[in-house]
């Protein structure tokens, strides 16, 4: 089926068929105006990659809004406190956005403290902090001082780049903490999680493969983090970085100034989890016991669940998936372990890839696949409609996109409960692939009028 | 009784978990509710991107808002060119009836006039669509303030032109949920009464599947039937919290002098009886059987279940409209709403209850505006209610108080089907004290050692 969905001008360089040459994508600029972007801004890029650091005070200085629509808006689980999970706004009115709006920072500052506790805070700037000129570095400053905490301010207003943005905003609002613990007593043999937000318990499970392969895990950036482990970040070896959007800076900050190496890997997927183990495994060749020791463990990892995965495998053998991501590095793995269920990717586009990216990504697609660059609903639908796909991963956004024509939808986001990473979390995977793809209900959905022959329905008696 | 212990609201000078929203997610809502309408924000994307999400997440249905996307440059030479090139590009790629802009805290703190912009574009801008634009923003008033702002936005802008009456009545909808809306038309369609329905998201926001994808949902008022306002008799228009500045039947009457009917949104017997008196007197016919049976029913349950909900005390909060109408409700079915919560502040909201239930009692009855949940926290710890009432964004107090939520209005992010909860008319009366009475049974039962099986 061929739609009559146009593709803005603007954007005609930013969906690319693949086995069309020249091969001359436009990406990492900013979002046309007008077009409906499913991208967020600085302050959401911020606010999602701190979001998980549970004992930190996480106050947004700007109107209401920007802290609303983020109230306990991440499936990040902490193992103790959960001070993460509310929402604090300095809720700016007309006034403070004329006269300013520091003395209203300073005194919010100093009452969420005092009831809370916190261990830290993060001050979120939004767009009006930015335009009315507040010095929230100056109150910041006084504030920790007072209260003997670190009050740090993340320069996250909202038009002042991209989500990409906000998260180097955020990275570098980690910088001021890490170097400041204590690190005597950790091993040689010891990484930081970088990128890794304990969804659903994802870092727990991550982190227990480390444990068994004899690595010692310092500090998890920041799924279910506390301030003291991220002040102990530079006493690790290796920094392993995963969802490299959002953490890259962080590791390459912390190379120059700690001499901490990092490497890169995605905990999705058979294929990329036993690389990211085995990767980290050969780096502390010295240490023969850890390879042996994760070899073992890929082995039975792997035996647990390779039975059911053949049996999803056989039923999905021939789908075919569109996938819509955030970051393209999520997007590889997505291939990559769709390939191994069997099914083929039809469609795959990302909010912040970057020319490499997409490099990579036209290179593991076949010819015929829709690649995208921040898209829009209207391109999104036109391509899911026209590729036939019978399922979408994607985001809370883009949900709606797919159910609205009766195509599956797997939430790949932030947002979700169910853990995807490491070998449990393929297994999870393939199953809500199974459970969506092979629903019933789909047959009754207009788009696939062949599937629910109903002679009543063709005679509009019904 | 509580006077002295709870905690005043000017004590706190931040907001932990925010019992409102900003004020242009309420006109995206309202914007919803025009055939062929696009909203495009004048500001961050993020903004966009923000609300689509929430929304999405209440109503599970396409929500495409456009964004002008401002970057540094925009922020400091203004969002003219940018606000420009988004009509445009709206227009081109979805081919609207109408483009609703709304403004964001960042557009109007740097002192964009879009009005100006738009009047700027004429040339530019194609017949085929309007171009409505409202003041939104978010540092004043709530989403349920820019709901009001904007449909106030839309009549001003379209219905210009006096026109010769058509006995046809307005009726001009608070903001509900789709089933809500549904329900008023079938109330109007048979009283047989020529209407216009602002705003009717009814089919936008809860709608069929496709079998191609629609850049814009069907369903929705439609422009004529905006431009055609002046035609009506009366105007019905549903909430006391608005301002005049806000209100829609204000404006009909002061520009085209028709009636106009300010009621309650209609919940319980005697705010619906009071609304279907009017729809009575507008249209000279009589309520159709199918109210009364249902009316007959409502009170029959009533009686059936008062022993139930009798003395029954309950933390009640949401929008303040909203607030109104369910602590009416409660009142007439005695259960004592100790606590009525707004994050709205308009400042009529305790004169509006006070005035609107019978014996009215502050000593009974917390009236609160301006609130955020960990104010109403703190506040049912004291007042220990029997339930809370209201959208989803109190389960973590319920949670943690033990104590059932009944989620009412909006949003409802953590159960399905928010679109399709009927509160209004009689009808949803009955859905509502069904769910009330159960509610309490369940609990009753739950925690008794016994276990009864007939109850």
């Amino acid at each position: 089926m061929i739609t009559d969905l146009k593709i803005l001008k603007e954007r005609e360089r930013q969906v690319y068929l693949k086995g069309e040459e020249p091969f001359d994508m436009k990406c990492d600029v900013k979002s046309t105006a007008g077009s409906v972007s499913q991208r967020a801004c600085v302050f959401c890029g911020s606010r999602v990659v701190l979001y998980p650091v549970a004992d930190a005070l996480h106050l947004v200085h700007g109107p209401i809004g920007c802290a609303a629509y983020t109230w306990d808006i991440r499936g990040a689980l902490s193992s103790g406190p959960e001070l993460h999970r509310k929402s604090f706004s300095t809720d700016l009115t007309e006034k403070e956005v004329i006269f300013g709006g520091e003395k209203k920072l300073y005194q919010a500052l100093n009452e969420l403290i005092e009831k809370h506790s916190p261990k830290a805070a993060f001050v979120y700037s939004t767009c009006i902090v930015g335009i009315i000129g507040d010095d929230v570095g100056a109150v910041a400053k006084r504030v920790a001082k007072e209260k003997d905490i670190p009050v740090i301010p993340v320069h996250s207003e909202g038009f002042k780049g991209t989500k990409k943005d906000g998260y180097q905003a955020a990275c570098t609002a980690l910088l001021k903490l890490v170097g400041k613990g204590d690190i005597k007593g950790i091993s040689k043999t010891s990484i930081n999680i970088l990128g890794e937000f304990n969804i659903g318990g994802e870092a727990w499970m991550i982190t227990e493969y480390y444990k068994k392969m004899g690595v010692e895990v310092v500090s998890v950036l920041t799924g279910d983090s506390r301030i003291e482990n991220i002040k102990k970040a530079h006493g690790a070896s290796l920094n392993v970085v995963q969802c490299s959007g959002s953490m890259l800076y962080l590791a390459k900050k912390m190379e120059e100034e700690y001499g901490i190496p990092f490497i890169r890997v995605s905990y999705f997927g058979l294929e990329d989890t036993s690389k990211a183990l085995y990767d980290v495994a050969s780096i502390f060749k010295d240490n023969t016991d850890v390879m042996e020791k994760t070899k073992i463990l890929v082995k039975e990892e792997v035996l647990k669940i390779y039975e059911d995965l053949l049996f999803y495998k056989k039923h999905l053998t021939g789908k075919r998936a569109a996938i819509y991501v955030g970051g393209a590095f999520k997007a590889f793995s997505l291939i990559k372990a769709l390939k191994f269920l069997g099914m083929k990717t039809v469609l795959v586009g990302s909010q912040t890839g970057n020319d490499e990216d997409y490099e990579i990504l036209r290179d593991m697609c076949d010819d015929g696949t829709v690649i995208l660059d921040d898209s829009n609903p209207i391109e999104l639908s036109k391509y899911i409609v026209e590729k036939k796909a019978d399922l979408f991963i994607g985001g809370v956004k883009e949900r709606p996109i797919a159910y609205k024509m009766g195509i599956g939808f797997c939430d790949h986001n932030h947002e979700r409960k169910t853990p995807l990473a490491g070998f449990k979390g393929m297994y999870n995977f393939a199953d809500e692939v199974y459970s969506t793809v092979m629903s019933p209900v789909w047959k009754f959905c207009p788009i696939r009028p062949e599937l629910y022959d109903n002679p009543f329905l063709k005679r509009g008696i019904l | 009784m509580i006077e002295d212990t709870v905690v005043k609201k000017d004590s706190y000078t931040s907001t932990t978990n925010a019992c409102k929203l900003c004020t242009p997610l309420g006109a995206c809502i309202a914007f919803k509710g025009i055939k062929g309408a696009i909203s495009l924000m004048h500001g961050s994307q993020g903004c966009a991107t923000y609300i689509r999400r929430y929304l999405i997440s209440h109503f599970k249905e396409p929500i495409d808002i456009a964004s002008s996307n401002f970057s540094e440059d925009t922020a400091i030479f203004g969002g003219g060119a940018n606000l420009k090139q988004a009509v445009l590009n709206v227009s081109n790629q979805y081919k609207p009836e109408l483009i609703g802009i709304s403004t964001t805290c960042l557009s109007e703190t740097i002192g964009d006039d879009v009005g100006l912009i738009i009047k700027s574009m004429a040339t530019e801008i194609d017949h085929d669509y309007k171009v409505v634009h409202v003041s939104t923003p978010s540092y004043t008033g709530t989403h349920e303030s820019g709901y009001r702002g904007t449909l106030r936005a839309i009549v001003e802008q379209i219905a210009t032109e006096e026109k010769s009456s058509d006995r046809s009545v307005n009726f001009i909808s608070a903001m509900l949920s789709p089933a809500d809306m549904r329900y008023f038309k079938e109330i109007l369609e048979d009283f047989q009464i020529r209407y216009r329905f602002l705003p009717d998201y009814s089919e936008t926001l809860d709608g069929a599947l496709w079998d191609e994808y629609k850049k814009i949902p069907s369903g929705g008022t439609t422009i004529d039937e905006i431009a055609n306002m002046s035609k009506a008799i009366g105007t019905i228009e549903l909430g006391y919290i608005g301002s005049e500045s806000e209100s829609v039947s204000k404006l009909l009457k002061e520009k085209f002098n028709i009636k106009d009917y300010r009621v309650g949104i209609p919940v319980g017997v005697e705010a619906t009886d009071n609304l279907l008196k009017i729809i009575s007197e507008i249209s000279g016919n009589n309520v159709p059987a199918k109210f009364l049976n249902e009316r007959g029913r409502l009170l029959d349950s009533y009686v059936d279940g008062h022993k139930y909900v009798f003395g029954k005390r309950c933390v009640l909060y949401g929008e303040e409209d909203f607030v109104v109408a369910i602590a009416c409700f409660l009142s007439e079915i005695g259960i004592i709403p100790v606590l009525c919560g707004s994050g709205g502040k308009s400042g009529k909201l305790k004169k509006v209850i006070s005035s609107r239930i019978d014996g009215f009692d502050e000593k009974q009855i917390k009236v609160m505006d301006g609130v955020d949940f960990s104010e109403i926290e703190e506040i049912s710890k004291q007042l220990k209610p029997d339930f809370f009432i209201g959208n989803s964004k109190g389960y973590s107090i319920s949670r943690e108080m033990n104590i059932p939520l009944i989620r009412i209005g909006f949003p409802v992010h953590d159960r399905f089907g928010g679109s399709r909860i009927l509160h209004t008319g009689y009808r949803g009366t009955q859905a509502l004290f069904d769910l009330i009475v159960n509610t309490l049974l369940k609990e009753k039962q739950d925690r008794s050692s016994t276990g009864y099986s007939y109850l």
